[in-house]
Parts: structure tokens; C-alpha cells; sequence
């Protein structure tokens, strides 16, 4: 999502080649996208919780962290209680109840919003930018950094990601940003395969050559010229990586190895109440399904992306 | 082939010494003290000093890395400091229960995508197809952990009484066990047969399938039914999709119309005709979900309280158990680059141009 306006204004340098008509590729990508039902759909759920994430304070009802005991007369888990439909009006309305530590859970899944989307584009920024500098110097230099970086990246895949993502944060120590940099650091190998693909096909292109032979030094082709056109499946990718990255995320934080008590994030809230689940099912019900949205929402808006920008698909 | 198969097994050495390397170090900058882990924070220095020793933890880590390979060479994996038994013992007991557990998951997401993803193809844009693509949308963006709590939700509390109630948690009813096979068959076994026969013991199904069980077999099943459901939705999911776009792919080719030209039946061009050529991408989904279902099953195996190896691994990590820790990943791992070996070798036995290029 970032990525599409910083290639606005990246684009035009790029295509200064007589061919093709700037951006004009970008134009299409985004009219096919608008047109496409399912990415909409993703696009209007990304928006709303962007517009949650941003106004949070004013939509939550209660503070998320705070405990109610004594504030209001309710007890711990207490199911959900709405005024307008049908809760009795002498009982303190919560509109998804109340957790085991006497919070609204509701005010802490709007504000929850905010933790997934930082989570989602810190983790996958930090692997797009480590992945694409790897797989850049990979598949633009070949032989044998191209050798040693890609086995690297092999031995990485070999693992299972939550499993990798497991033992990171165990050497790092449990916490948010230590569970961000486990979700960037394995899934680093895939953005390095993609660039690296995309910079092989593009490095044998003519307007590569001919900035050889006018003399551009490396870093400048590599970085102005051929990075440039390697994008678009870099932001598909990308993405369809939020979703993965905010899942892993949140099975991390299950497992008590993400964000700490008492930070409002989905995947915690979800972990602190699993054995409850048989008396107080709203408590593991709710986030579950915020993350699940959230998530839905990328993956959409992920594929749609990648109909959207890919030329050969006849329409 | 075999030209493509030696090349492939060659490829295949260098991330598997990568992956010796890595799950050494991995073990080796745990934080903590893996003494006190496994003796109890009380532990004296003197006693402390004397497992470091013991263990072999006081030699120089180059040192302890060649000690290590050469044992893993003769197929020691060490012994666990918190189980006070050879690792190789509990992989033995704790890895059927993770391949029962994959193997079940897969089956059931092969099962149900597959036709679904024909149907979808065949019918593209119908009802069924939308509705199948809509929920293979929101398959793939469930977390495991939800899914698995809210089916146990459902099928113990909510469905409770009924015919369809489900286990939530276990692997038998207590009280129900089943005889190892080697008790069941008097055999006398050691070393490697052994475990072999272990191994294949500790699949409950599979041991009570074998020893005429009937009534355990379904206890068993029935077990399963609930965290195989939850470990194989996603890769339902995504097969499902794969199967409806590789075989809309196919279905739009020339000889597709030929086939119809002919006058083959419908069943006969989508099936036979279709479906040998759209099969090579959904061979590969398939395996490639196999190995990221061992990622799943740290989740699964932990909510439906399954010893597996997912549960058994994050627990040691979270005890500092070096050894298993080291044992279970390599497996892990080895396990996970064998199934893309096989997946890559089944590509290449499908495909004559792959072996040949």
C-alpha cells in the first residue's frame, strides 16, 4: 500500500525510455483494481479498520487498559451485554462483554486494530527491505554471492516459519517488537527470491545494456534502473505478506512470545483466555474474528493486486 | 531421471549441512542456563559444574560441534536433560503422533478441495464457485488457534448429547489403551527395528488397525476428527483455490476442445483429460502445505493437548532442553526438505520436460 505511492512518483524516472507511456501501466493496475469485486470488498474492510485504528479513542467506550473492578458493578467474563437488544438497562452495557481481568473487551479489540496494522507493515517492511537487498546483490552480481546468499535463504526456508519465528523470539527474548523482528527475519527469504527472479529477468533487458555501455555505475542501475521495474510483484507479495505476518503474529502473542500483558493485541487476548473458552467462549470468539477480518481484508486486496498488475491476464 | 534424481540429492546436501549448522547455534544461544533448567533453580554450582561437564557443555563450541556431527552420524541424537532419556527414545513416542495428526489433516483437505476446486473450475463463476471461493477466502485467513478452540467449542459444549458430540482434547477416552506391537506380536526386537515398530505402534489408529481394534480405532478417529480439521483447513483452502485456477488454465487449452471435438464424454475430457495436465501445481501445493502443517501443529497440538512434536519442541525451547530442542528441529527440518525433494522428483516424473531441461 505504501509501496503504490512511493512508485508514483518513482515510475516516470524510470520510463523515461521513448517506448512506453509513463505510467500508464500503474493507470490501468489501479483502474482493473477498482473494478474487481473481491479486492473491493478488501479495500472497504482495510478502510474501516484503518478508520477504527485512527479514531480509536473516540470509538471505544471504556479505556482498554483499565480494570473495572469497583468502577462499575460487573463481574469478570461477563457476556456481552447490549441495551438495544434487550439487556436489561440496570446492567452496565458492554457491547462484547467483559474479560477475565474485568476489561471491555470491546474498546480493547478497537484498539487492538492499532497494534495488527503496526505489527503487519513493520514485520513486512523490515523483510522487504533486508529481502530486497539480498536478492538485488544475488541475482545482480550472480556467482558466488548469488551462491552463498541464495543457499542462506534456502537453509532459512527449510524450516517452518512459526516454527523459525518460535525459536527467534526465544533467543531475543519474548515481546512485540522482538516478535516483529522474528516474523521480518523468516520471511526475508521470500522477498530476496522474488526481487532476485525479477532482477534477473530485467538485468538482461536492452536499456540495462545500453546504461552499461553509456558507463552507469552498478549501484546506479541496479538501484534506479532495475529495482524500479521489479516492484510489482514485490508489492503483491507484500501484500498477501501483512496477512501471513499479522496470523503469525498473532499465534505468536497466543503463545505468550508476542505483546506482554496487558497490551490490547487480538492474539494475547485470545492466548489469556483459551481455557475459558468452555464457560466464556465470547472472549476467544471476538478477536479471533478481528483477526480474521483484518487478515481477509489483506489477502483480498493482496490478489486482487496481483490480477490487477499482471499484463498477461486477458480481460 | 536418475541423472535428475542424483542432481537433485546433491542440491539437496548443502541446506541440509546448513540446517546442522543452524539448529546447533540455535540450541547453543538460548538465553539462559540450561543447568539450572534442567536440574531446578537450586541446583548447587558444584552439581551445576558437574552436568555442564557431564554433557559436555564445558568443551569449546568448534569442539562440541564436531562431537556433535559425528554423533548425529551414527544416528545419536543425544539425551534429553529434562526427560533424562536418549532423544531418539522420545521421537520415537512423539513424532507418530504429529504424522498421524499431518497425514490425517492432509487427507481430509485433499479430500474436500480437490472436487471442490473441479467443481469451481468447471462451473467457474456459479454459485458454487463463488461460495467455494469465498470460503476458501476466509479458510486461509483463519488462525489455526481460533479454529481449533471454537470446533471444540461447538462440537463438546454445544453439540453435547448428541450423536455428533467430538473430543476435545486427548488422544483415547481414558481408560482405553492399546498394547504396543511388539507386546501384541511377542516380538523381540532392538535398535533400529525396533523403533521402527515403535514408531508405527504409536499411531493409534494405525496400531489399532493393525491389532483388530475396532471399538479403539473409532475412539482413535474420533480423537482426531476435530484437530485434523483445524490443522488441515487452511491447506484446504489454498488447495482448493489452486485445483479451480490450474485446472481453468487447462480447461481454456487447445487440445481440451479437441478432446470435446472427439465427442468424449464430459467426465472424461475434465478428468482425464483436464486433470493430468492441471495436477502439477496442486502435487506441489499439496506438499508444500505438508511441511508448513508442522508449523501448525505447535498450535493444534497444544489446544487439543496432543504430545506431538510441535508441543514437545516449544515446550523444550521454553525448558532450555538443548538436546531435544537441537533434535526435534533437525527433524523438523530434514522432514520438511525431504517432502520438497519428493515433490520436486514427483514434478519431474510428471513433467518429461523438468528432467530433461
Amino acid at each position: 500500500m505504501h509501496g503504490v505511492g512511493q512508485t508514483a512518483d518513482a515510475v516516470p524516472a524510470v520510463l523515461r525510455l521513448p517506448e512506453s507511456a509513463p505510467s500508464s501501466l500503474w493507470r490501468d493496475a489501479m483502474r482493473h483494481l477498482f473494478r474487481k469485486r473481491s479486492a473491493n470488498v478488501g479495500m472497504v474492510i482495510l478502510g474501516m479498520l484503518l478508520l477504527v485504528a485512527i479514531f480509536a479513542p473516540l470509538i471505544a467506550t471504556h479505556d482498554p487498559t483499565m480494570v473495572l473492578i469497583g468502577v462499575e458493578n460487573v463481574k469478570k467474563r461477563t457476556p456481552p451485554c447490549i441495551h438495544a437488544l434487550g439487556c436489561p438497562a440496570d446492567q452496565p452495557e458492554h457491547y462484547l462483554g467483559v474479560d477475565g481481568n474485568v476489561r471491555d473487551l470491546f474498546s480493547r479489540i478497537v484498539y487492538g486494530s492499532r497494534l495488527s496494522l503496526f505489527i503487519g507493515f513493520f514485520a513486512v517492511g523490515f523483510a522487504i527491505i533486508i529481502g530486497t537487498f539480498l536478492g538485488a546483490v544475488a541475482g545482480y552480481l550472480g556467482g558466488w554471492p548469488d551462491n552463498i546468499i541464495m543457499r542462506v535463504m534456502d537453509v532459512l526456508m527449510a524450516f517452518p516459519a512459526l516454527l523459525l519465528a518460535i525459536a527467534i523470539v526465544t533467543v531475543l527474548g519474548p515481546g512485540l517488537i522482538n516478535a516483529l523482528l522474528a516474523i521480518g527475519i523468516v520471511s526475508i527469504p521470500s522477498y530476496a527470491r522474488v526481487v532476485r527472479a525479477s532482477v534477473l529477468s530485467i538485468k538482461e533487458q536492452d536499456f540495462v545494456t545500453a546504461d552499461l555501455a553509456l558507463g552507469v555505475p552498478s549501484s546506479r542501475i541496479l538501484f534506479h534502473r532495475i529495482l524500479p521495474n521489479a516492484l510489482t510483484p514485490l508489492i503483491v507479495r507484500g501484500t498477501l505478506g501483512i496477512a501471513t505476518a499479522i496470523l503469525d503474529a498473532a499465534a505468536l502473542s497466543f503463545l505468550g512470545l508476542g505483546a506482554q500483558p496487558p497490551t490490547p493485541e487480538w492474539g494475547s487476548m485470545l492466548g489469556a483466555e483459551r481455557n475459558q473458552v468452555f464457560t466464556a467462549p465470547h472472549l476467544v470468539f471476538f478477536p479471533g474474528v478481528a483477526i480474521m477480518l483484518t487478515v481477509l481484508g489483506f489477502n483480498l486486496l493482496g490478489d486482487g493486486m496481483r490480477d490487477a498488475l499482471d499484463p498477461r491476464l486477458n480481460r | 531421471m536418475l541423472s535428475y534424481v542424483i542432481r537433485r540429492l546433491l542440491m539437496a546436501i548443502p541446506v541440509l549441512l546448513g540446517i546442522v549448522f543452524v539448529t546447533f547455534t540455535l540450541a547453543r544461544v538460548l538465553p539462559g542456563d540450561p543447568c539450572r533448567a534442567a536440574l531446578g533453580e537450586r541446583a548447587t554450582a558444584v552439581v551445576c559444574e558437574a552436568f555442564i561437564k557431564r554433557v559436555g557443555l564445558d568443551k569449546p563450541i568448534p569442539v562440541q560441534f564436531y562431537i556433535y556431527t559425528g554423533e548425529l552420524l551414527r544416528g545419536d541424537l543425544g539425551e534429553s536433560f529434562r526427560f533424562g532419556r536418549p532423544a531418539t527414545v522420545i521421537l520415537v513416542e512423539r513424532l507418530p503422533v504429529t504424522v498421524e495428526l499431518a497425514v490425517s489433516a492432509m487427507i481430509f483437505a485433499t479430500i474436500v478441495s480437490i472436487p471442490l476446486g473441479i467443481i469451481s473450475a468447471y462451473r467457474h463463476n456459479s454459485a458454487v464457485d463463488v461460495a467455494t471461493m469465498l470460503g476458501a477466502n476466509i479458510g486461509v485467513s483463519m488462525p489455526v488457534f481460533w479454529l481449533g478452540l471454537m470446533l471444540a467449542y461447538a462440537f463438546a459444549v454445544l453439540l453435547k448429547d448428541t450423536p455428533l458430540w467430538l473430543p476435545p482434547s486427548g488422544r483415547l477416552t481414558s481408560g482405553m489403551t492399546l498394547p504396543p506391537l511388539t507386546e501384541a506380536w511377542n516380538l523381540e526386537l532392538q535398535g533400529l527395528p525396533l523403533g521402527i515398530v515403535t514408531f508405527i505402534s504409536n499411531m493409534n489408529t494405525v496400531n489399532a488397525l493393525l491389532t483388530g481394534n475396532w471399538a479403539t480405532l473409532w475412539d482413535a478417529i474420533k480423537h482426531l476428527i476435530l484437530p485434523a480439521t483445524a490443522l488441515g483447513t487452511i491447506p484446504l483452502a489454498i488447495i482448493a483455490r489452486m485445483t479451480r485456477s490450474s485446472l481453468l488454465d487447462v480447461l481454456g487449452l487447445d487440445y481440451i476442445r479437441t478432446a470435446r471435438a472427439k465427442g468424449l464424454r464430459e467426465w472424461a475430457v475434465v478428468l482425464r483429460h483436464g486433470m493430468r495436465n492441471a495436477m502439477l501445481p496442486i502435487v506441489t501445493i499439496i506438499g508444500l502445505s505438508l511441511g508448513e502443517l508442522l508449523g501448525g501443529a505447535v498450535l493444534t497440538e497444544t489446544i487439543f493437548g496432543l504430545s506431538g512434536v510441535g508441543r514437545t519442541l516449544f515446550e523444550s525451547i521454553t525448558a532450555r532442553d538443548y538436546t531435544i530442542v537441537q533434535a526435534f528441529t533437525l527433524v523438523i527440518a530434514v522432514g520438511y526438505v525431504l517432502i520438497n525433494l519428493i515433490v520436486d522428483l514427483s514434478y519431474a516424473y510428471l513433467d518429461p520436460r523438468i528432467r530433461l531441461s
